[in-house]
């Protein structure tokens, strides 16, 4: 759980080791928390956070350990308090199934009610979530077009210039010496940006997978890799997989 | 053996005489007294070496009530199940069927006898709940389906037998815990149900008599018990040799020549190996010198199942020379005429051992054969005192273990499925089985709101739960699908994930082609390691890793000598208790090392002579420099799992006195640790205490601070989240296509621990650490033994007893800690490039 512990102590820590970046001539910030800021606009984009997931798997007879949604926000707060941004985009699969932003408890309501208060917030919706949020603070939309940029869950086929997008929950793996790390990763060509499942009970597909092909140019690709308190940045080519 | 053979033998229905009679056989005494005992109410523990006919023998109380009591008159009505015979394999219970049915249709018995197992058709099982067989041959996962089902009163009310096979290798494992829980039940269905365990010889009898009858609180209740002593002393030796025996490794190749010889003079050999890659690599070094063709076939569980049979079949019809095999052979099953079992690689425990050599015959009457051929110096030891120990009838089995939470709250919810149940009563017919006799009504408890809601503190699921109390008191489930989901989810065995090997071809640009044989499976956690090029043996072939695809990992023929060999730490057991206590006592003890070959000798006379030789409690640490690096080398003999977590919680700290240790390796004997600082000189200037590095206290703050991140931890947690219930279990071949819509294990297991550490079942995870992978117990058990006997030497050169862990040095990696260096360096690469 080093993301959380990461929260926890970011209050005491200064400047994050992130990694800088440009999309489609815009500048960006990989936050090793998992967020995404976009310094000229103000703007933190996070994608796929699942809340709820543990009681979507409980209503279906798996009972998952309650405390994801409060993680997933805990960490969350953090990047938002580290950025203080002027609006707040969250990249779909925003809740783990389409009654979950209806039957959160009011706990969290409140928390993700603090953290809206005077900034904009825009929830797009995602395939887990296509119906939109109830009764939180913000607007929902199917896709966001901003500064040069265009904000959606899924990447769409093909190259796609401007593009930030989730869904995919990309992570890469490198190799040292015979020991493989695998972590969660921004994933960038410089044309789209592929954000990392911002929720802490969501697992990753590796850079590598089918479902990835096309989406980039693999020569300038690079892996933002969130490391334990700061991002690496690894060439495509350098992965192992 | 005969005698009173003779005189019972008045006391057998007319058809058992008459058979009998034909036959020219009699009843051995052991079968007529097991006979005996059963008809005056007893439950009975037969201990009985391979062919002394115990089959026969656990059958005949059935078969001879079945007979007096004759075929039902039509129109009596629904008549349950009257015995039942349990086994852990599969292919055993299909075996025995074949055997049983002989002579049960030459004697034309009034009786049916069917197996039921997994591949069982559906239909076929429909009909045996409407109309079971006297005789039912099945397995413990379907003994706890037909208990969750709401006809199992039914089904099982007339039953008056269960006959256990294999009881001895049952009862150690998850799979026995959950047997354990179904017998209890069964108990209470058929009040008049008698147990008849089967066993090879074990350490201690008394925990399987127990685990066979209902156990009462302040009282201790046990089972009769049979013992049939062990026929024709086996012919053990170690292999002698001219070569020179290494210092290191598990290869053994030095004495493949040899190997070979042996199997020229003998009709079939079974080739016995510790690790399926010990096996991969044994195979194909025998082929590299097979001049004379002769028929030397591969057997290990990974491979495709109708390779396998193939195999068994060729085996069967005595069409093979040799068959190469890891433990997927170690059960009781008839493998054709062996003359000769070679154990490569040091046995690990001398039961093991002993029955292993079992194989080589069947006829209890002769004595079997076998060769040990040990891979290196310190495994002449162990082969020497597990020969000793094989001559003395010496038994390191397993303990049986406390029962298992994760299997508890299947059982719970199973038992839930079958019909409302009481709490109460639940919990006494719980602790009637021996492995949860000591289960507190506390814990209890917690695994039944476990079941109901996932028993969080934080109570947010009541809405969900999966059970629900009545307004009578009793629990039952909530809906028909949490039944279902039960059944998919039953076993107590959870596989590694595995990818399927294909063979393609590869072709032009290094493009890969579609579609080959498949291969077999291998683990995801090793194939995450390879990179597309890299080069594995497996099933004999030398293949060459292309990549993965959807589920499956796709494989080329390979053209590389020296391949790189699948892992499988499933497969390496650790060093017996028993037997390495019998090494360090053989290492302390001159007089006993006139049996070792010359070379071995010779290596511990220099040993005694440049640093010491440690008394049989003692704990010898070693301190050495080498290049510009300082050693410790400590020899516990506790087996590499222990070890293991001994070298974790070492370098935790050792960083803390800072001695900045850099890294460890840990073999089966000892433990070398290496780092900057000069450990010696810390030591002997008092800046560095022996007895406080290797205190107790480790297993306090030390272990949990090192558990939060390891990752044996969480595979043993995915492995009790399956079992409990609470993520569903992979169905091979049911996956997904493309992206995975499962949750990680690890990542529940860090939201879990982060903010309920004290949750059920992160307590049935440690318990499982403590005996499983980490071997905590055992690591405790030592450093107990070791308080105040550690003796330090600080050498100027390398001991020659170190030498062993130091060529381990590079080739077995510390397993993987995930450790951000590793992205940091990767992470370099970028930076030098942009520096240009």
């Amino acid at each position: 759980m080093s993301r959380l512990a990461l929260a926890r102590a970011a209050a005491m820590t200064s400047v994050p080791v992130s990694a800088e970046t440009t999309v489609n001539g815009v500048a960006a910030v990989c936050d090793p928390l998992g967020g995404l800021y976009l310094p000229e606009s103000g703007m933190l984009v996070v994608s796929d956070l699942h809340l709820e997931k543990g009681a979507a798997f409980a209503r279906r007879g798996m009972m998952l350990p309650p405390y994801d949604t409060l993680a997933t926000l805990t960490v969350l707060s953090a990047v938002i308090t580290r950025y203080a941004p002027k609006i707040v985009v969250s990249l779909g699969d925003n809740f783990h199934d389409r009654i979950g932003s209806r039957e959160m408890p009011e706990e969290f309501r409140t928390l993700l009610a603090n953290m809206a208060r005077g900034r904009e917030w825009v929830w797009i919706n995602g395939n887990h979530d296509p119906d939109g949020i109830f009764d939180l603070p913000g607007t929902s939309a199917d896709e966001m077009h901003y500064g040069g940029l265009v904000f959606r869950h899924e990447p769409q086929p093909g190259p796609q210039r401007g593009e930030v997008a989730g869904h995919l929950h990309p992570a890469a793996t490198v190799r040292r010496r015979d020991k493989a790390v695998r972590r969660p990763c921004f994933a960038t060509d410089g044309a789209r940006l592929l954000m990392p499942a911002f929720g802490l009970m969501s697992g990753g597909l590796d850079l590598r997978h089918k479902a990835m092909h096309g989406l980039f140019d693999r020569a300038a690709l690079i892996a933002h890799l969130m490391g334990k308190d700061r991002i690496y940045s690894v060439r495509f080519g350098n992965l192992t997989g | 053996m005969d005698q009173n053979g003779a005189d019972s033998l008045a006391n057998l229905p007319a058809p058992f005489q008459r058979w009998f009679a034909e036959k020219g056989w009699r009843p051995r005494a052991h079968q007529m007294e097991l006979l005996r005992r059963a008809e005056a109410g007893e439950s009975t523990l037969l201990i009985a070496p391979t062919g002394a006919g115990k089959t026969l023998a656990g059958f005949l109380p059935a078969l001879t009530d079945l007979t007096r009591r004759g075929k039902p008159k039509p129109g009596t009505g629904f008549r349950g199940v009257h015995t039942l015979y349990v086994s852990p394999l599969k292919a055993l219970a299909v075996d025995i069927e074949r055997n049983l049915m002989k002579p049960v249709a030459e004697m034309g018995l009034p009786l049916t006898i069917e197996n039921r197992t997994g591949d069982t058709p559906a239909s076929k099982r429909q009909r045996q709940k409407l109309n079971p067989p006297d005789i039912l041959l099945t397995t413990p996962e379907q003994v706890a389906l037909l208990l969750a089902n709401k006809e199992s009163e039914r089904f099982f009310k007339d039953l008056r037998y269960i006959v256990l096979d294999e009881l001895h290798s049952l009862v150690t494992s998850k799979r026995g815990h959950m047997l354990s829980l179904g017998l209890a039940r069964l108990r209470r269905l058929a009040p008049k149900l008698q147990t008849i365990g089967l066993s090879a010889t074990v350490a201690e009898p008394m925990d399987l008599q127990k685990w066979l009858v209902e156990q009462k609180e302040g009282e201790t209740r046990h089972s009769g018990l049979v013992t049939v002593e062990g026929g024709a002393k086996p012919d053990i030796s170690i292999l002698k040799t001219e070569e020179r025996i290494p210092w290191a490794g598990h290869s053994a190749k030095y004495a493949i020549p040899d190997v070979y010889d042996l199997l020229k003079d003998h009709r079939t050999t079974l080739l016995f190996v510790n690790t399926r890659s010990q096996a991969e690599m044994l195979f194909q070094e025998l082929w590299t010198i097979n001049d004379d063709n002769l028929p030397i076939a591969l057997h290990h569980g990974s491979l495709d199942v109708s390779q396998r049979r193939k195999v068994e079949a060729a085996m069967a019809e005595n069409r093979l020379r040799a068959v190469v095999a890891t433990s997927t052979l170690d059960l009781g099953i008839d493998w054709g005429d062996v003359d000769l079992v070679v154990h490569v690689g040091a046995p690990k425990g001398a039961s093991r051992l002993a029955q292993r050599i079992g194989r080589a015959n069947h006829r209890m009457d002769e004595p079997s054969k076998a060769v040990l051929v040990p891979a290196n110096r310190f495994e002449v030891m162990e082969c020497q005192a597990a020969l000793d120990a094989n001559y003395i009838g010496a038994q390191d089995t397993p303990p049986v273990g406390a029962g298992a939470l994760d299997v508890l709250a299947q059982h719970v919810l199973g038992m839930a499925c079958a019909e409302p149940f009481d709490m109460l009563e639940l919990y006494d017919e719980v602790v009637s089985a021996s492995p949860y006799a000591d289960l507190s009504w506390e814990t209890f408890e917690r695994i039944v709101d476990f079941v109901a809601t996932g028993g969080y503190a934080l109570r947010a699921y009541e809405r969900y739960a999966r059970i629900r109390k009545t307004k009578e008191g009793r629990w039952r489930v909530s809906n028909p699908q949490v039944a279902q989901q039960y059944r998919l989810n039953l076993g107590t065995i959870v596989e590694s994930p595995m990818l399927n090997l294909r063979m393609v071809k590869r072709g032009e640009k290094g493009r890969v082609g579609r579609g080959g044989a498949t291969l077999g499976k291998v683990e995801e956690y090793f194939l995450e390691q390879l990179s597309p090029g890299d080069t594995f043996a497996f099933a004999g072939k030398v293949l060459r890793f292309e990549g993965i695809s959807e589920n499956e990992a796709l494989v080329s023929q390979g053209f590389s000598l020296d391949p790189k060999i699948p892992a499988y730490a499933g497969g390496k057991f650790p060093l017996s208790t028993y037997l390495a206590d019998q090494v360090r006592s053989m290492l302390a003890d001159p007089e006993r090392w006139h049996r070792l070959p010359d070379q071995v000798r010779d290596w511990l006379a220099l040993q005694k002579d440049k640093s010491m030789l440690p008394k049989r409690d003692e704990l010898l640490i070693e301190t050495f420099p080498r290049g510009n690096r300082a050693y410790l080398v400590a020899y516990p003999f506790e087996g590499r799992l222990a070890h293991q977590t001994l070298g974790m919680l070492l370098t935790r700290r050792l960083e803390r006195f800072g001695a900045k240790p850099l890294g460890f390796v840990a073999t089966d004997y000892s433990l070398g640790i290496w780092g900057l600082e000069d450990l010696g000189l810390m030591i002997s200037n008092g800046r560095l205490s022996l007895a406080e590095l290797f205190d107790e206290d480790m297993l306090g703050d030390d272990l949990e601070a090192w558990l939060a991140e390891s990752f044996l931890l969480k595979r043993t947690f995915r492995n009790c989240a399956v079992i409990a219930g609470l993520i569903e279990r992979r169905h091979p071949g049911k996956e997904k296509t493309g992206r995975q819509v499962t949750v990680s294990a690890d990542l529940i297991y860090d939201v879990l621990r982060s903010h309920e550490p004290d949750h059920i079942l992160l307590q049935a995870t440690r318990q499982d650490a403590a005996t499983g992978l980490l071997d905590i117990s055992r690591l405790g058990d030592m450093l107990r033994r070791i308080k105040g006997h550690i003796t330090h030497r600080a050498l100027d050169h390398i001991s020659p007893l170190a030498v062993p862990v130091m060529l381990e040095i590079g080739r077995e990696s510390v397993p993987g800690e995930a450790h951000d260096a590793v992205l940091a360096e990767a992470a370099d690469d970028l930076i030098a490039e942009a520096m240009g």
